[in-house]
């Protein structure tokens, strides 16, 4: 019975006060150090990737000047024992680089609103479970390699696109953009532009049915309330929603058509000038450029190559950036 | 006594009245289609499929027109066009898919992945040869770009999640912008960087160097998705019980979320198991059979897919497509694992 009052009446016994703190122990200081340079490794890797190229193109750069992305011209010269001559020989990619702007807005205007109608069907029209085969579907659609695209659109799709470009020809030449004196359809930057547009078609969709699932439910049951068939019910709540969404997603199909290297390389015939006009067989891509001049350049025109590289990193960036600020600035604010 | 239940209505289901008016349109489209394509210059498949269309569209909005006015006519022509949209969308997958088994069984055989092509030319009849030094290739210079990739992307994800310092911005930024690094560049981005000032010759190292910078971005996308769908309630728990930040989430958050990291992993090894361009820059890409990453070229699938299309003749052809073929398969598995292991998550 008194086997508690020792404890109970002894000062000297009582625990002292543990000391609180809110300071990290060391394990968590290391722990966060180490989670912080993980983090921080995508800014390094960014930074290096700059950095390098940057640093492998600089001559050609330099003696190219602002001639580097306006002018078409690409000569390698060489001197008597067998160097490049770098003051003689000529880099641009402004070809390429209208190439690429060109291919990759077609394939944008192609997929976009493809993209659009399917993600609204498979989000507002689409039963259960046709919704989910076909998300399935389309999301593997989206891992496929892109050398599977290139082969497939080589042999299976350029005739049907070539009859296309013939019909367009025929009844469209008017239009200055599918103008064309020479009739050349094969391998042209319309073909590369639709194979550009199936590839990103899964991308486009699925951001598309991202924001449009994201609807706040409430505009969507008070238009219905209101008596609104489906269609005006979209028109009304579901577009104004989610337009800059799909701009975002859009824009992100734009920096994949625009990096695209094997798919290209595959269906479009590479060729050193300014080209508008889509239905001629005469185009050009940064990044297939790359890989066709690669494999016979010397170490100066490497050097030049490595430039075009960081030319096209740095356009694939600032549309990927402002892609990702748009669809994240819409998606946020969702039910 | 039995009480008679009540079946529960469905007002928005179709009568059997209705549909027999579905296939009618349906058919009178195609009957049009049919005789328009007989009468009219016009002709072939795209000619039957567009008046098929449209005279679809025509039928149903006159239908919707006099039965129930303008605004549903309006609605009937919008869910033409969004399932038009659909089949657009997913007549490609299905033309690849069956193109891929058309053409790729030719190649197939089982001596395809005994055999290297050491000794055989891409023109060689298609039992000889075989793709050995792709597929270990392919695993190799994979498995390098997972180990280097899987701790940076799932430290990121943490970092995102778990710490959330003052950085989380910047690096959420960074790393999607990092998503949309060209396939190409990596690969310059590693010859300008180790291959020309150090190595001096391509490997398989090199080309796992250049996936995984391919494969940092999806892997800590996904993985911080997962993360953050774990309840904060086992956080705080962890917490609770006096455990500190490192013991909270090595020993309670990552293995709840377990599942979802190796989900995570496997699109990322999906993402970069085609990825061409850049090994075709850095890899070297022998014919033989090579386990040493550290020397000489190393081939892999999508380079050995590579090289019979640029050979170009009918031989090399047909076994660019059982590449595919094979390489189309690893990447399904792959996915439907995914799939599996994430269950009802990822599909709503």
């Amino acid at each position: 019975m008194s086997t508690s009052t020792p404890i109970v009446n002894s000062a000297n016994s009582t625990p002292e006060k543990r000391e609180l703190t809110t300071k990290p122990r060391f394990s968590d200081k290391v722990f966060r150090g180490v989670a912080t340079a993980g983090g921080l490794s995508s800014l390094v890797i960014l930074g290096l990737i700059l950095i390098f190229l940057g640093y492998q193109g600089f001559q050609v750069l330099r003696s190219e000047g602002i001639g580097f992305i306006t002018g078409s011209n690409w000569q390698v010269v060489q001197d008597n024992a067998g160097n490049t001559d770098l003051e003689a020989s000529t880099f641009g990619i402004a070809a390429m680089l209208v190439g690429t702007l060109l291919c990759a807005a077609l394939a944008v205007s192609i997929a976009v609103p493809i993209s659009v109608l399917c993600a609204l069907y498979l989000t507002f029209y689409a039963p259960q479970f046709l919704k989910k085969m076909m998300v399935a579907i389309i999301d593997l659609m989206a891992a496929f390699p892109s050398i599977l695209f290139g082969m497939w659109g080589f042999f299976i799709l350029m005739p049907h696109v070539e009859y296309w470009a013939k019909l367009i020809h025929r009844y469209f030449s008017w239009i200055p953009l599918f103008k064309m004196e020479i009739p050349v359809y094969t391998r042209s930057p319309f073909v590369a532009g639709v194979v550009l547009a199936i590839m990103i078609i899964p991308i486009i969709t699925s951001v598309s049915r991202e924001i449009f699932s994201q609807t706040p439910l409430d505009r969507i049951q008070a238009a219905y309330a209101l008596g609104a068939t489906r269609w005006s019910m979209i028109r009304a709540v579901v577009i104004p929603y989610g337009k800059s969404g799909v701009v975002g997603g859009a824009m992100l199909g734009l920096g994949r058509a625009m990096g695209e290297t094997v798919a290209v390389y595959t269906v479009l015939n590479l060729v050193y000038q300014i080209n508008w006009h889509v239905l001629i067989g005469a185009g050009g891509n940064v990044a297939s450029m790359i890989l066709l001049k690669f494999g016979e350049a010397g170490p100066t025109e490497t050097r030049a190559l490595m430039a075009a590289g960081l030319v096209l990193f740095i356009l694939t960036l600032i549309v990927n950036s402002i892609a990702n600020a748009i669809v994240s600035r819409t998606g946020g604010k969702g039910r | 006594m039995s009480t008679p239940t009540l079946k529960p209505t469905r007002p928005w289901k179709l009568t059997p009245k209705q549909r027999g008016l579905i296939v009618l349109n349906l058919v009178i489209a195609s009957a049009l289609s049919y005789l328009i394509v007989l009468l009219t210059p016009m002709k072939g498949k795209l000619a039957y499929l567009s008046i098929f269309f449209i005279a679809t569209i025509v039928i149903n909005f006159a239908e919707n027109y006099f039965k129930r006015g303008l605004a549903a006519a309006k609605d009937s022509i919008a869910t033409s066009f969004a399932a038009a949209g659909l089949i657009v969308a997913v007549v490609p997958i299905f033309s690849i898919l069956f193109t891929i088994f058309e053409r790729g069984r030719a190649g197939l055989n089982f001596g395809l992945f005994l055999h290297d092509m050491k000794l055989n030319g891409p023109n060689d009849p298609l039992n000889q040869g075989g793709l050995l030094h792709a597929l270990i290739g392919s695993g190799i210079m994979v498995g390098i770009a997972l180990l280097i990739s899987l701790p940076i992307g799932i430290l990121t994800a943490i970092y995102l999640t778990e710490i959330k310092g003052i950085y989380s911005r910047p690096i959420k930024f960074l790393v999607q912008a990092m998503s949309g690094v060209p396939s190409i560049v990596a690969g310059l981005f590693i010859l300008s960087a180790i291959v020309f000032p150090i190595t001096k010759s391509s490997s398989g190292l090199m080309g796992g160097f250049a996936l995984a910078i391919l494969m940092i971005p999806t892997i800590a996308r996904t993985s911080e998705e997962v993360l953050l769908l774990i309840p904060n309630d086992l956080r705080e728990a962890g917490v609770a019980l006096g455990g500190t930040q490192w013991r909270t989430i090595s020993l309670i958050v990552v293995p709840a979320a377990k599942s979802g990291l190796i989900t995570a992993t496997i699109l990322g090894l999906a993402r970069v198991a085609g990825e061409t361009a850049p090994l075709v820059l850095v890899s070297g890409g022998g014919d033989a059979v090579n386990t040493n990453p550290f020397q000489s070229p190393m081939g892999s699938l999508p380079f050995y897919i590579w090289k019979g299309f640029t050979f170009g003749t009918t031989e090399s052809i047909a076994r660019s497509w059982a590449g595919i073929f094979v390489l189309l398969s690893l990447i399904f598995i792959l996915f439907i694992a995914a799939r599996t292991l994430s269950g009802s998550r990822s599909s709503k």
